[in-house]
């Protein structure tokens, strides 16, 4: 029953935002939407954690597991901080004359319904509507990534658009292929796509077809993951789109479309019994990684700069899943948390800065810690923990990541080593003076929203001291799951 | 006997959207593009019919239906409106000449065909030889959107694709489960619905919809 709340309050959200429009409180009834979808959410979780894995609906519509109700959980939590965070910094933007009421209205709207889209995603147990809500996810975000319409804004909505278009075009034939060698084994009809029927015989579907279809999911998906060399769209989207949006869209959706290829991955690993999925996934995997951190110190715009570091870190989590087995699985869940609390968390202090310095680029943006101590410590320790210093989780996970690579696959060691170095010493050199720098630049006049980023920061510094024992449970059973 | 007469239709029908492919890859003229993406449509939804009445699939009606309502009449018209409301309808030139183009998309069926055939073996449904033209179509679509600079162009472009696909999932397995398919129906409808602001937004900063305007962000 949950699960209908889960899904039905954002929707609902969307719409009574657009029908409210422009009159007063909308950002705190979107802030309210998002807090009653993280409660439901929150609901789930505990039934699930008490009752194990379900299925609800008809001939079972929707099927929750350990694997996705954490994703469930940590997709609405994120969403209710960036609202908050957004409450504040979109007024500010308004009185900076960079949008108005309307925009703010489809803004809103957009908001709650991309949210709905992606807890779709994440609880159907259908590949097919899973496929229809990674696009119904896009497509809400089009007009957001473009809401300042700036001649640079809307060109980064087009690409995003257009490649995500083609790349989820992709992900449909994938699909396409999945049923067709579904359908020989569970008959045709609406259950032949359902994940759980699909897993229950996945020993005897075709295995050359769901080569060829895992193949063309993989592109598909990971389009939308930000893998190299699919990665085009991801930057100017982050960088030109409002900061709550890039927030988002880096800390939730890429990990929405790598969970779509995780679910793929189950079902061709099944089937054809060996490393192909695997090996496919390490490549881009490591790819995305090496390339991400080498363009990150040509980097002159801040949010573009975190953009491909988010590309860096998502290609060091599907190396992590191409590599299998409980180990890597366990890491690479523990640094999808990671990378989308610290992320998001950068990205709240660095919208504060750029709203504050009046531009993107980093030479604009200079001793923060002089002017606004708190946004210059968010971005500070954001960026620490990022790069994976201890004792901050994402170094726990990167640790873990790391040593199951020199185990299993020495020779992807060195180039992971090099990449990490590499991304390391551009981003702490760049935001270095950025924080530290000397500036003539006056005090911000307003208050910040900063509680989102401490909230999220708290979290990672305590994740990475200590995971406290049912969650540990609960990431090593969706390990277990994934198997590999 | 009545089957393979069937089939034959089916077979013709699918030789036609091939053509119209190719006659989409040497247009010009957008309103030209337009009225071809709506024949492209009629063929599909056509042929899916057939289909449906031939092997007694019933759910394949509502699909034939969904394309004929969305893609025969829904989109062409919004896109004729779009066109003589912008004022873009003039000759574009794409960016590889056409008879180049057109050399391409041969290579492209070729290899189209070869990648089908070991799943077209595999099928068991009447229609398989068609998977074949169904990846053919994708890839020439696919082939439009990298040739062409307009930004209705592209969207035409995609939209063809979506069509290729539909007919790939017709023939390879009688079309995919009824929910899927009107989601599906649904997300293109919304597309082409967040497209329609879109392009206003884009006409209304660039005052063009060429993307030749919107090549400023290269990766640095």
């Amino acid at each position: 029953m949950e699960i209908y709340w889960v899904l039905g309050i954002p929707l609902a959200g969307g719409i009574f935002l657009a029908l409210w429009g422009c009159r007063k409180h909308a950002p705190e009834i979107n802030a309210l939407f998002s807090l009653l979808t993280l409660v439901a959410a929150a609901v789930l979780t505990a039934r699930i954690v008490a009752e194990g894995p379900m299925m609800v609906g008809g001939e079972g519509w929707f099927f929750i597991d350990s694997f996705n109700v954490f994703l469930v959980t940590l997709t609405a939590f994120v969403a209710f901080t960036t609202a908050l965070f957004s409450r504040p910094y979109m007024r500010i933007e308004q009185e900076h004359g960079r949008l108005n009421a309307h925009r703010l209205r489809l803004y809103h709207s957009s908001y709650q319904i991309f949210i709905a889209a992606m807890l779709l995603a994440l609880t159907t147990n259908n590949m097919g509507i899973l496929w229809v809500s990674m696009e119904a996810a896009t497509l809400a975000t089009v007009l957001l990534v473009s809401l300042y319409r700036t001649p640079a804004s809307l060109e980064a909505a087009w690409k995003y658009f257009i490649l995500c278009g083609v790349g989820i075009a992709q992900a449909l034939f994938g699909t396409i292929l999945l049923y067709f060698a579904a359908e020989k084994v569970l008959g045709s009809g609406g259950t032949a796509l359902l994940w759980t029927h699909l897993n229950g015989v996945k020993a005897q579907l075709e295995p050359t077809v769901l080569q060829l279809a895992f193949v063309f999911l993989l592109v598909g998906y990971g389009t939308k993951v930000g893998l190299a060399p699919l990665h085009n769209w991801l930057p100017d989207a982050h960088a030109e789109g409002p900061t709550p949006v890039s927030a988002v869209l880096s800390g939730l959706l890429l990990n929405v479309a790598l969970y779509a290829v995780m679910r793929s991955k189950v079902l061709v690993d099944g089937a054809l019994g060996n490393d192909m999925a695997g090996n496919l996934m390490m490549g881009f995997g490591l790819l995305s990684v090496v390339l991400a951190a080498f363009l990150i110190k040509r980097q002159t715009d801040v949010k573009r700069m975190f953009a491909y570091s988010s590309i860096e870190h998502m290609g060091l989590i599907t190396f992590a899943f191409g590599m299998g087995g409980p180990v890597a699985n366990f890491a690479a869940l523990l640094h999808m948390t990671m990378h989308s609390l610290t992320k998001s968390a950068i990205f709240f202090a660095v919208g504060h800065a750029t709203q504050k310095a009046g531009t993107q680029l980093m030479d604009g943006i200079r001793g923060l810690i002089k002017t606004n101590p708190t946004i210059g410590w968010g971005l500070m320790l954001g960026t620490i923990a990022i790069l994976g210093v201890p004792p901050f989780g994402v170094f726990a996970s990167e640790f873990l990541i790391i040593t199951t690579a020199m185990h299993e696959h020495p020779w992807a060691t060195p180039f992971l080593l090099l990449a990490l170095g590499v991304a390391f010493a551009s981003i702490f050199g760049k935001v270095q003076p950025m924080v530290f720098g000397e500036t003539e630049l006056p005090r911000l006049s307003h208050q910040p929203a900063l509680a989102p980023v401490f909230i999220h920061l708290g979290l990672v510094l305590m994740l990475g001291l200590f995971i406290p024992p049912y969650l540990a449970g609960w990431y090593k059973q969706a390990a277990q799951l994934l198997g590999g | 006997m009545s089957l393979t007469y069937h089939l034959q239709v089916v077979n013709l029908l699918a030789a036609l959207l091939l053509l119209i492919s190719f006659a989409m890859l040497s247009q010009r003229r957008i309103i030209g593009l337009v009225t071809l993406f709506a024949w492209q449509g009629a063929a599909l939804a056509l042929s899916t019919a057939i289909v449906a009445w031939s092997t007694g699939q019933h759910h394949l009606y509502y699909s034939a239906g969904l394309t004929l309502i969305l893609k025969v009449i829904a989109m062409p018209w919004f896109f004729y409106r779009l066109v003589k409301k912008l004022d873009v309808d003039r000759e574009v030139e794409p960016m590889i000449n056409i008879p180049t183009t057109m050399l391409i998309g041969i290579v492209l069926v070729i290899f189209a065909f070869n990648l089908a055939l070991p799943i077209s073996q595999m099928s068991g449904t009447v229609t398989r030889s068609t998977l074949g033209i169904a990846m053919a179509c994708v890839l020439l679509a696919f082939l439009m959107m990298i040739t062409r600079r307009k930004a209705i162009t592209q969207v035409i472009g995609f939209l063809a694709m979506e069509n290729g696909l539909f007919f790939a999932a017709t023939s390879a397995s009688y079309g995919m489960p009824l929910v899927v398919e009107m989601g599906v129906a649904l997300d293109v409808l919304v597309g082409v619905f967040v497209l329609g602001i879109f392009f206003f937004q884009i006409r209304e900063t660039f005052d063009s919809l060429d993307l030749k305007h919107m090549e400023k962000l290269k990766e640095h």
